[in-house]
């Protein structure tokens, strides 16, 4: 035992590789499963590379960032990036605030009406967004829906405006992303001391104001992942769009970054430029969440 | 065992990389002509796919029999999804078919993918081909050279409600300026009704405007085209079309968004005095309310007693590049696109004959069949084969110029020249 220990103290870098080598299974398979896609993407974003290419049909071609300059001389390109961005952060902004709200709400009634609740939310969390957006499309039928027929707007279309079509959308997408919101803060309210809660409202805070004051900052840590995680999920909303607006919307008006590089190069085997918009969203992605993360370090609160 | 294997694959796989390109398959032609052994066949799953199999197993157990030693392995695959099947029995040769069904305007670029084996030759010498529709035959040419054999053609022409045309003394329309003014008479009298339902995102159901106005997708030969989506004619046409979107006919905020199936669905529901369908939605139509109470005639063209040249689907039965059973697939290929074989699939399926004399013999049989047989007798036009013609079609390049229009977003020219501006792009990227 005491030759083993002082024959390893005698060669440092064993000091220094130790815990590399305790991390290296996980490294070996988050390199082989995260990076080398992502290394792969990467690659294919700089050659012409289409199906003909996949088979074999015609050479491979190095094009640099020709796919990119394509993109981003393409008019089409900037004015989905900004329906994206816009739409993306009136997704997140109202799913956090749904998710909060019916959160405290949870915490605040009976067992009935929270199992209830608690029911009807994981009933839309779990209901596939193919599904969801079929139904969510029916109930707003300008013929058969009856969100028409109650509100009275006889065969009004809520899919031909361009707002209307994004706000049909944002419902859905708010209706199937609120659950997981609502549960994870749920979670983190039960896990706030009962005394801090109490002592607030002895002090006479607002339900508003215990929420302000108390909970969000406790709750910070969580509201910082669910932040993060919704806006990569709204950042790249799919099939809500594809499905409820038919591929895009009345002249391509409710495209948004996923669905534009589906129709523009995966539906017709372009994958470079397909990869191409790929590597511009992770980076978009990217410094959004490292912005947010560096915006919190700045604030004293460590994660 | 599996997870080290695994991964030691994959380490190999990121070392291998280091030569820095992506991967392609070497899909070369195989030089082996097998004449026994198994056979693969792709062949498309239909809604109600029974009759077709009935008929196709009658022609591989005959196939089997005349050729001692060979088994034919046939398989249906989803339609949703045939596209994924395809790349993938393009990039691994080892899976792939032998002989395989496709839709006519994949064509392009499936022969630009490398997987499909020029057959010229051996059409060519088939007694049967000299019977072949040419629009049949363009659509399984490219650059001169043909690529498969035609299995089914499919036409669209004008359906219209016997019923409703009784009741207010209407005739079937006899120009495309009387189909307009018939289909607005028609909403005036009954608001509930569409007076001829048309779709902002149907393409097919839009051509024929612009090809009877003269105008052209595109103009060229050979790989080399040119969009003339732009041009007077098509414009004139473009805007024959889009000019039924309003509320005197068809409204925008809900014809706009519309696809063919769309208008199909609105038709059989009793919701349109008339719809442009093709003879494959004649079952859909059937089996819904306006049952017995329709009528198909040819779409009119400008003039009166002229036909809209309509755009010629349907599906061919090609062989795969990579098979190693050269003479028997492309034997195998002829049987399944037979007189006599395209022949019963019509009485099993309703699929139109690509021979005109077949389709001639059908026709008698089938009253229903006769303005389909009409106006593909009339001259039927098809898509550019070429490549670039998949990439505009997902792009929705037309789909995209009618919308804008209809929405009122922009002129028939600005749309248009946008559009040509698109497709001339794709013909250029995709050569």
């Amino acid at each position: 035992m005491i030759r083993g220990l002082s024959r390893s103290s005698s060669r440092p870098w064993r000091r220094w590789s130790g815990p590399w080598l305790y991390l290296a299974p996980a490294l070996v398979i988050l390199g082989g499963l995260l990076l080398y896609p992502i290394y792969q993407l990467g690659l294919i974003s700089l050659f012409h590379y289409t199906q003909a290419q996949v088979s074999g049909g015609e050479p491979t071609r190095f094009e640099g960032f020709g796919n990119y300059s394509a993109l981003f001389s393409d008019g089409e390109f900037w004015s989905v990036l900004l329906a994206t961005v816009l739409f993306a952060a009136a997704c997140v902004a109202s799913t956090l605030a749904v998710g909060c709200a019916l959160a405290v709400l949870l915490t605040r009634v009976r067992a009935v009406p929270r199992l209830a609740l608690m029911l009807a939310a994981l009933g839309a969390w779990a209901t596939p967004a193919v599904t969801g957006s079929t139904v969510w499309l029916f109930l707003f039928d300008p013929d058969f829906g009856p969100v028409n027929r109650i509100l009275g707007l006889g065969d009004h279309s809520w899919t031909y405006g361009r707002f209307s079509a994004f706000f049909l959308v944002l419902l859905e997408v708010v209706w199937c992303s609120f659950p997981f919101v609502m549960v994870t803060v749920y979670a983190g309210i039960r896990a706030v001391p009962a005394e801090v809660l109490e002592a607030a409202a002895l002090d006479g805070a607002s339900q508003w104001r215990i929420w302000r004051s108390v909970l969000a900052p406790m709750l910070r840590p969580i509201l910082t992942v669910v932040t993060i995680q919704s806006v990569i999920w709204d950042f790249k909303v799919f099939t809500q769009i594809y499905v409820m607006t038919g591929g895009g919307g009345i002249a391509n008006q409710n495209l948004v970054l996923n669905v534009y590089a589906y129709q523009q190069a995966f539906a017709s085997s372009q994958y470079s430029l397909g990869a191409a918009i790929g590597i511009v969203m992770l980076l978009i992605l990217l410094a959004v969440t490292l912005v947010y993360l560096r915006l919190l370090r700045r604030q004293g609160e460590e994660l | 065992m599996k997870l080290p294997s695994r991964l030691a694959a994959l380490l190999a796989a990121a070392a291998v990389v280091t030569a820095c390109a992506p991967q392609t398959s070497s899909n070369s032609s195989s030089e082996k002509d097998d004449k026994s052994g198994t056979l693969r066949v792709w062949l498309f799953q239909e809604v109600g796919n029974d009759p077709k199999a009935e008929v196709v197993d009658s022609v591989v157990t005959a196939f089997e029999k005349a050729h001692k030693g060979t088994k034919v392995d046939v398989e249906y695959i989803p339609v949703d999804t045939r596209a994924q099947r395809v790349k993938a029995a393009f990039n691994d040769p080892k899976s792939a078919p032998d002989v395989m069904e496709f839709g006519n305007t994949d064509t392009a670029g499936y022969v630009k993918d490398g997987g499909l084996l020029d057959v010229t030759k051996e059409f060519g010498a088939w007694n049967e081909s000299k019977d072949t529709d040419p629009t049949a035959k363009t659509s399984v040419t490219v650059d001169g050279k043909l690529y498969g054999s035609p299995f089914y053609v499919g036409v669209r022409a004008l359906y219209y409600r016997t019923d409703v045309f009784k009741e207010l003394g209407l005739q079937p329309p006899k120009t495309m300026d009387e189909l307009a003014t018939t289909a607005r008479k028609i909403r005036a009298a009954k608001p509930d009704l569409y007076g001829l339902v048309v779709g902002g995102a149907y393409t097919y159901g839009a051509m024929p405007f612009v090809w009877a106005n003269g105008g052209e997708l595109a103009t060229g030969k050979g790989g080399d085209y040119a969009s003339a989506i732009d041009s007077a004619a098509a414009q004139k046409g473009i805007k024959a079309y889009t000019s039924l979107f309003g509320d005197d006919n068809c409204p925008a905020a809900k014809c706009a968004g519309m696809g063919g199936n769309d208008t199909i669905t609105a038709f059989a529901a009793g919701k349109a005095g008339m719809a442009i369908g093709g003879d494959f939605s004649h079952t859909a139509v059937e089996a819904g309310k306006v049952k017995g109470e329709y009528a198909v005639v040819p779409l009119p063209g400008v003039t009166a007693g002229s036909i809209a040249p309509a755009f010629a689907g349907g599906n061919n039965i090609g062989v795969l590049k990579s098979t190693s059973h050269r003479t028997l697939a492309v034997d195998l290929m002829e049987q399944l696109t037979s007189k006599k074989t395209q022949a019963a699939m019509f009485d099993a399926m309703g699929f139109l004959p690509t021979f005109a004399d077949v389709r001639q013999q059908v026709a008698a049989k089938n009253p229903y069949v006769k303005p389909f047989a009409q106006t593909l007798a009339a001259g039927t036009k098809f898509v550019p084969a070429s490549p670039a013609w998949s990439q505009i079609d997902s792009q929705l390049v037309l789909p995209t110029m009618l919308q804008e229009i209809i929405a009122g977003k922009k002129s028939v020219a600005a749309a248009s020249e946008e559009a040509a501006k698109k497709m001339n792009s794709a013909f250029g990227s995709a050569g």
